[in-house]
């Protein structure tokens, strides 16, 4: 028997699991792009790490999804969901940019996800809640990665301080998304179950806002807000994201190192 | 028919090496959770390092390997909570680390707000050393050099 909470926490998980692995993906575009080597083994690390939080997050979700009846693996969720079944919000998604738009987004999403994390350590599920507890140690040197970089930049010559300060704008419409509640998350919120995206939104502009301004850059205020990641409703870059990340499992099925 | 006790499994499972770093094993990095009957077979409780750790499941290979070894069967079930902490490797794995060139995590210092701890060099001694790369060659490691005798080294970031 599936009850209704089993399945709103699996599509929890699904979004959590999604944003991870999404951010995952565009992190492992970076090997061989970076400005230096090390720049290259960091991206792609924060990147494996994001991979671990996904893979145990898509196995829960499926577990949660399933009941006692057969569950889908992490790989059946990665490789063989179509775009409108993936739930991550846009700003996971979008193309690579340069090396200050990643390094701006990084900053965002980082401190996002340290917040969310921190919060949901005590999660009665075990599996949320363990991967809350040690991904936010990570999550950590992420956020500080991503601020030494931001203040490099900004802070830095005339080029990289314009450039930082276009990838400030470039990223601003992707950000309201991270902290939009709908029904589902109050509903799992209201029972103990979620952490209601709108209160982590002060506390994480607070810390972003801060580095920017140490870095002498200038928050950005959007134009217009991205809407519609966790509905499947994505970006025109997705598609073409999940033909790469998905074309060997679908092209190779039961393909195995 | 085999006359092996959990104990003889729990040694095995201990003596384990990692996969990236061989000089140390399971028993000196912690993260074996615990070792018990289920049925017939041995069921080995492991906890991973890092969440996107690769070697994790090479680890939990080389466990089933280890006590079919013993002439039982084994499963490895993984359990994330409570998470690993760098603060669970022994004595004898910080200075196997060590030993091998590599500037063990500094303990006890497990903190979500990143503190400035410097390591000192593992090849001279000298603690004035410098980051070179927050992420090294492995998910665990930073990259560091020393200024003293000139050399890099990994260094095993605190978690």
């Amino acid at each position: 028997m599936i009850t209704r909470t089993d399945l709103s926490l699996a599509t929890y998980c699904l979004r959590l699991g999604d944003d991870a692995l999404v951010m995952s993906h565009r992190f492992g575009e970076w090997v061989t792009y970076a400005p230096q080597i090390e720049e290259d083994v960091a991206l792609a690390n924060i990147g494996l790490d994001l991979l671990g939080q996904a893979r145990a997050l898509l196995t829960r979700s499926g577990e949660l999804a399933a009941g006692d009846g057969p569950a889908a693996t992490e790989d059946d969720l990665a490789y063989w969901r179509d775009e409108r079944a993936f739930t991550n919000v846009h700003l996971v998604e979008q193309p690579r940019g340069d090396f200050a738009d990643v390094t701006v987004r990084l900053l965002w999403f980082a401190a996002y996800q340290h917040a969310l994390y921190a919060a949901l350590t005590d999660h009665p599920d075990p599996t949320l809640g363990g991967v809350a507890a040690k991904a936010v140690k990570e999550v950590a040197y992420h956020l500080d990665h991503a601020t030494q970089w931001v203040l490099r930049l900004g802070d830095g010559t005339a080029e990289s301080h314009r450039r930082a300060q276009d990838a400030v704008a470039a990223v601003a419409p992707y950000v309201d998304e991270l902290f939009t509640d709908d029904e589902l998350v109050t509903d799992l919120a209201d029972a103990g179950l979620a952490v209601l995206p709108s209160s982590l939104r002060a506390g994480v502009q607070s810390v972003v806002t801060a580095v920017l301004l140490q870095a002498t850059l200038t928050p950005v205020t959007p134009t217009w807000h991205a809407r519609g990641g966790r509905a499947g409703v994505h970006s025109e870059s997705m598609g073409p994201m999940l033909a790469v990340m998905q074309h060997l499992a679908r092209s190779h099925p039961g393909a195995s190192w | 028919m085999t006359t092996a006790t959990l104990d003889d499994v729990r040694r095995v499972v201990a003596d384990v090496p990692d996969p990236e770093l061989p000089f140390v094993t399971l028993g000196d990095l912690g993260v074996v959770r615990d070792v018990q009957w289920h049925g017939d077979t041995v069921l080995v409780t492991l906890t991973p390092t890092y969440s996107g750790c690769p070697a994790t499941e090479v680890i939990a290979r080389h466990v089933v390997e280890a006590v079919t070894g013993l002439g039982l069967a084994a499963e490895v079930r993984t359990v994330l909570a409570p998470a690993w902490t760098t603060d669970w490797i022994t004595e004898r794995g910080l200075k196997a680390l060590r030993d091998n060139g590599i500037a063990p995590p500094h303990q006890g210092s497990v903190s979500v707000t990143l503190g400035r701890h410097v390591p000192s060099c593992p090849r001279c001694g000298s603690s004035g050393t410098e980051e070179v790369s927050r992420f090294g060659a492995s998910a665990c490691t930073a990259l560091w050099r020393c200024r003293s005798c000139g050399e890099p080294f990994d260094h095993v970031r605190p978690l």
